[in-house]
């Protein structure tokens, strides 16, 4: 049995299809307006034109696939303030709908946004690993869609020691906010943390 | 008896209203599991509704050159949950054929709102998008009856199948190539139809590369082999947006760079998907000028001696003067049209080719050298360089590179060509032989319905006749979107469709309200491939053929018919029933084909219905990446290719006649080497004081062409926008998000700006295949890159140059 399960994200290897995304939302049956997992494009760069007229640039980009990354220190179980958001010994973080009443206080203090309103049900709802896949033994539904396979779903010591230790790279926040059980390898486009050279270029999309 | 069209979606054929609330259901969003508590590997997951009560095999049939498996969960006789191939270990080499994010969404596909449903026949002026509701049997009378007029009346000849790839990669219902699906079978049983030639996807690479490497379809390595390269270049080539299947050419790359040393550079007006995750650096270029580039390449390496000499001497002619075909004026030869010795006198120095290009002198002499030094070198070019004005030049120079560095015939080297896939034997269905011969190229029809008998030979490309016999006056139209939306200049294709004194019927049958489908006098609603049974063989990868079986997932829609029905329906109409089925019915014909195929692949189950068990067949290439060329390489004496001489003709004599002989229009350009063209709406046309912006269409991972076009979901995650660098829309008050106007004197585009520097400044890109929506003013709403593109077809291809297009944006 699982006890911490974690994402491995291989930056190296994405470009950006959105298959995971539309393969959650298959699975899940997502309404409008609810992702699970989200997929943002990052970039920056300058064009400068010389004396020939052509150009010379130092543009990158590159994306990163998101879910929730089930933290060791889930800002959103803390915020939440009828105990429906909580994390099981499984290291799954998931609501208790019985209890959830929709406040979205888990949503704003998330740094990830991964819990997401359901506005139909009046509930939060979020990414739960896929935990009737895991049950069947198979992997949840982003990693097995991966094209690229760009994603990975595993015991969290052991994807570090298959992949090593996780990248820090912009935009995400700083991974000591809430210990996400998430791993990322950069590519050769990535920056780091806080840095500011780049802008997220699809911020309607996700 | 007619009826009239109801809003209530209509009930027949065991398509219940329980079904269909069903339907609403698998489409509103029924969360499946309810996971409160549970947690697996202590007890089960109870599901508030089990979302299955079986799971079959499909595949996706779309025109992406990638074929891949579907797992469809069905409850109820609805789909509810559509995954992908989960055989195997996932072991390169058999490796599952994950679908991309237009498969996994197929469930928002086939149950779409705008799905034709039933016969429909136009009521009001064509284009207008007014029909009625008519029986089946009204439908095939009247098309049955129209069709042995236009016979009758116009002779075979004025029957034209439109080229359509919206079911593409099965046997029995593709619509493409024109000429081997059941509408051409049909058309053979009646004494033929107009053929066509040529592709949206790649008429002019298909048309000019055989003048340099010989008669036939010139092959590339295959992508797997830069395994073996110590440099790759990519010009505009793009698999992780074209071939973004997880068995094909993307997994390939990934695959290959995980084990080889090649450094990847990707040349490209934008910095495509490709180019930020899988290459080391991304090299921005004008559109339309790759030509311009590989001379400035070529000069750094004649002048530097980087050329391979021995190479050039024994597999080559037209190189330099000694080696040019007899009849030609001296000063002809590449080396002197380079080095500045020939006609124009110009040296084709790096500086030269940065102006045109926008590309750093500094940095194409670098690339000069490290083209020149790596050995083996991987070259090859997408399909966007050749869709241009003077697509067919860009393409014989980018195969220049491989020639002078000697790295055609090479393990990890290449022809300049797209890569090739490696495929396994498969049966096709047998449509008989066309009667008729002539052809024209499929960009052409607009013209051959307005002036079929004025098209010549000579200056229109007709092949098989000096001169078309009558114009276009009926068209089949069958799964496809090139009536408008994929063809060029929207608008006033629109207004020739829409006389319909021109070509009197047009007949369509598609599963959706396309753009196309508007122009309609006859609509007639398919199956989707969910709705029938049928194979998917070839999927394009690299080191793996395979055959997607596709059983029926649900029962056909309202009123969907096959294509194949549907053509049997008409021939039996027109007295060729017998003929046209040979006493099969469609499923019998599926058996057939299967059966046949598994004499040349006799490891298949030995019965189809153990095949759609089985969902994949797949086969692993048993040996090294294939190398095309190899054998002429190692003995071009004894293994001498099908051109005139024999060697690779970087000059063509027969490009040089042809260009004496053919008529042409002012500013087109044919030549016998493969020289840089400036070209009419090209990066230095005049014609820039009004219209400053190059535009270019680049494919989307939001649809295949227009296929999936119309699906929420894939449109939500990838929105329809308009690419377009800081400086030009700085210059413009454009912000990112805001709403733009893209104009020509073609026509208006309202979108969306994605305000972006992945684009070169003087470039814009509007991702093609958004479907065409005209507003009351007769601007488009829909982002159809095409109502700004022109019908002026190519100088030798006479194919669709859809990236050479300058505009002018705005805030709108």
């Amino acid at each position: 049995m699982i006890k911490r399960p974690a994402f491995y994200f291989d930056m190296e290897a994405c470009t950006g299809c959105k298959t995971c995304m539309i393969a959650c939302m298959d699975k899940n049956d997502l309404p409008d307006g609810v992702l699970f997992r989200r997929v943002t494009e990052y970039a920056g760069g300058e064009w400068m034109k010389d004396n020939n007229g052509a150009y010379e640039q130092n543009v990158f980009a590159y994306y990163l696939s998101v879910s929730c990354n089930h933290c060791e220190n889930p800002i959103c179980v803390r915020s939440c303030p009828t105990t429906a958001m909580h994390k099981d010994e499984n290291g799954i973080v998931s609501v208790d709908h019985d209890k959830c009443v929709g406040c979205r206080y888990c949503e704003w203090g998330c740094p990830y946004s991964a819990p997401q309103y359901n506005a139909k049900k009046g509930k939060m709802e979020k990414c739960d690993f896929c935990r009737d896949y895991l049950e069947q033994g198979k992997p949840p539904a982003c990693v097995a869609a991966c094209p690229t396979r760009a994603l990975e779903f595993g015991e969290y010591e052991d994807l570090v020691a298959k992949h090593g230790a996780s990248q820090v790279v912009a935009p995400l926040p700083d991974p000591s906010i809430t210990y996400p059980n998430l791993i990322v390898s950069a590519n050769r486009n990535a920056q780091p943390a806080g840095s500011h050279l780049g802008t997220i270029q699809n911020p309607e999309e996700v | 008896m007619k009826k009239k069209n109801s809003e209530q979606p209509p009930v027949q054929g065991g398509f219940g209203r329980r079904q269909f609330l069903k339907w609403s259901a698998a489409l509103g969003g029924v969360t499946a599991v309810s996971g409160t508590g549970v947690l697996y590997g202590l007890r089960s997951v109870e599901s508030a509704e089990p979302f299955a009560d079986k799971v079959v095999w499909t595949s996706c049939n779309v025109n992406c050159g990638s074929r891949c498996a579907l797992r469809a969960s069905v409850k109820d006789g609805v789909v509810t949950r559509v995954e992908t191939d989960d055989t195997g270990t996932d072991v390169y080499g058999d490796h599952q054929v994950r679908a991309c994010l237009r498969g996994r969404s197929m469930r928002h596909r086939i149950y779409a709102p705008d799905r034709l449903k039933y016969p429909m026949k136009r009521v009001g002026k064509r284009g207008e998008g007014k029909f009625e509701r008519i029986s089946w049997d009204e439908a095939l009378d009247g098309i049955a009856q129209r069709l042995g007029d236009t016979i009758k009346k116009h002779g075979n000849e004025s029957v034209y199948l439109n080229y359509g790839t919206g079911n593409l990669g099965a046997v029995i219902s593709k619509s493409w190539p024109t000429g081997s699906t059941p509408v051409a079978r049909l058309m053979n049983c009646l004494g033929g139809y107009l053929n066509q030639y040529g592709t949206y996807s790649d008429a002019q690479i298909d048309m000019a590369l055989p003048y340099t490497f010989g008669k036939g379809w010139v092959k590339g390595n295959l992508l797997s082999d830069i395994v073996n390269s110590k440099l790759v270049v990519f010009f505009g080539n793009n698999p992780a947006a074209t071939r973004m299947s997880g068995g094909g050419l993307v997994h390939d790359v990934i695959e290959a760079r995980k084990k080889g040393y090649a450094r990847i550079i990707v040349i490209d007006p934008r910095f495509t998907d490709t180019a930020t995750t899988l290459a080391d650096e991304w090299i921005p270029i004008h559109p339309g000028t790759d030509a311009a580039l590989v001379c400035g390449l070529a000069y750094v390496m004649i002048t530097e001696n980087l050329v391979d000499n021995d190479f050039i001497k024994r597999c080559t002619v037209g190189y330099d003067e000694a080696s040019m075909p007899d009849g030609v004026p001296a000063g002809n030869s590449y080396k002197s049209y380079i080095l500045g010795k020939g006609r124009d006198g110009q040296a084709k120095t790096p500086e030269w080719a940065s102006k045109i290009t926008g590309i750093p002198v500094r940095r194409i002499v670098q690339l000069a050298r490290e083209i020149g030094q790596a050995e083996p070198c991987y070259i090859s070019q997408g399909w966007s360089v050749q869709r241009q004005a003077n697509g067919e030049n860009n393409c014989r120079a980018i195969s220049m590179l491989p020639i002078l560095t000697g790295n055609v015939g090479v393990q990890g080297g290449n022809t300049g060509a797209r890569e090739s896939g490696y495929g396994i034997p498969f049966a096709a269905f047998p449509v008989l032989e066309n009667p008729v011969k002539t052809s024209i190229s499929c960009f052409t029809w607009t013209d051959a319905i307005e002036r079929g008998t004025e098209m010549t030979a000579k200056r229109d490309g007709v092949r098989g006749r000096d001169r078309l016999q009558a114009p276009i006056k009926f068209i089949w139209n069958y799964a496809g979107n090139c009536l408008v939306n994929q063809h060029s200049d929207s608008n006033r294709t629109s207004e020739i469709l829409a006389d319909d004194s021109k070509c009197e019927t047009v007949v369509v049958v598609d599963n959706f309200m396309t753009p196309s489908a508007r122009f309609a006098d006859y609509l007639l609603p398919a199956t989707s491939n969910l709705e029938e049974d049928d194979f998917a063989p070839q999927g394009f990868a690299s080191e793996m053929g395979y055959v997607v079986f596709a059983e029926k997932v649900i029962e056909p829609l309202f009123e969907s018919r096959t294509i194949y029905d549907i053509c049997a329906g008409v021939a039996k109409r027109l007295g060729a029933g017998e003929t046209y089925t040979e006493g099969r019915t469609r499923a019998q014909w599926v058996d057939f084909v299967y059966q046949q195929s598994r004499q040349q692949l006799p490891e298949l189950p030995p019965t189809l219905k153990e095949a759609f068990k089985l969902g994949v067949f797949k086969r692993k290439n048993p040996g090294l990446p294939a190398v095309p060329y190899k054998e002429f390489r190692d003995d071009p004496e004894g293994h001498p290719l099908k051109s005139p001489s024999g060697k690779l003709e970087i000059f063509s004599k027969q490009l040089w006649d042809i260009a004496h002989e053919w008529e042409l229009a002012d500013g087109d350009v044919i030549s016998g080497l493969p020289e840089y063209a400036p070209t009419w709406e090209g990066v230095a046309d005049p014609l820039k004081k009004d219209f400053p912006l190059q535009l270019i269409g680049h494919h989307y991972k939001q649809r295949t062409h227009s296929t999936y076009g119309n699906v929420d979901w894939l449109k939500k995650v990838a929105p329809q926008e308009l690419w377009i660098n800081p400086l030009d829309a700085g210059e413009r008050g454009v912000e990112h998000g805001a709403k733009v106007k893209v104009f020509n004197d073609r026509g208006v585009v309202y979108t969306i700006a994605k305000v972006t520097p992945r684009i070169m400044p003087g470039v814009l890109s509007l991702p093609e295949g958004a479907w065409f929506a005209p507003g009351s003013d007769g601007a488009d709403q829909g982002g159809c890159v095409n109502v700004l593109t022109t019908l002026r077809p190519s100088p030798l291809a006479k194919g669709n140059p859809q990236h050479t297009n300058l505009v002018q944006v705005e805030k709108a």
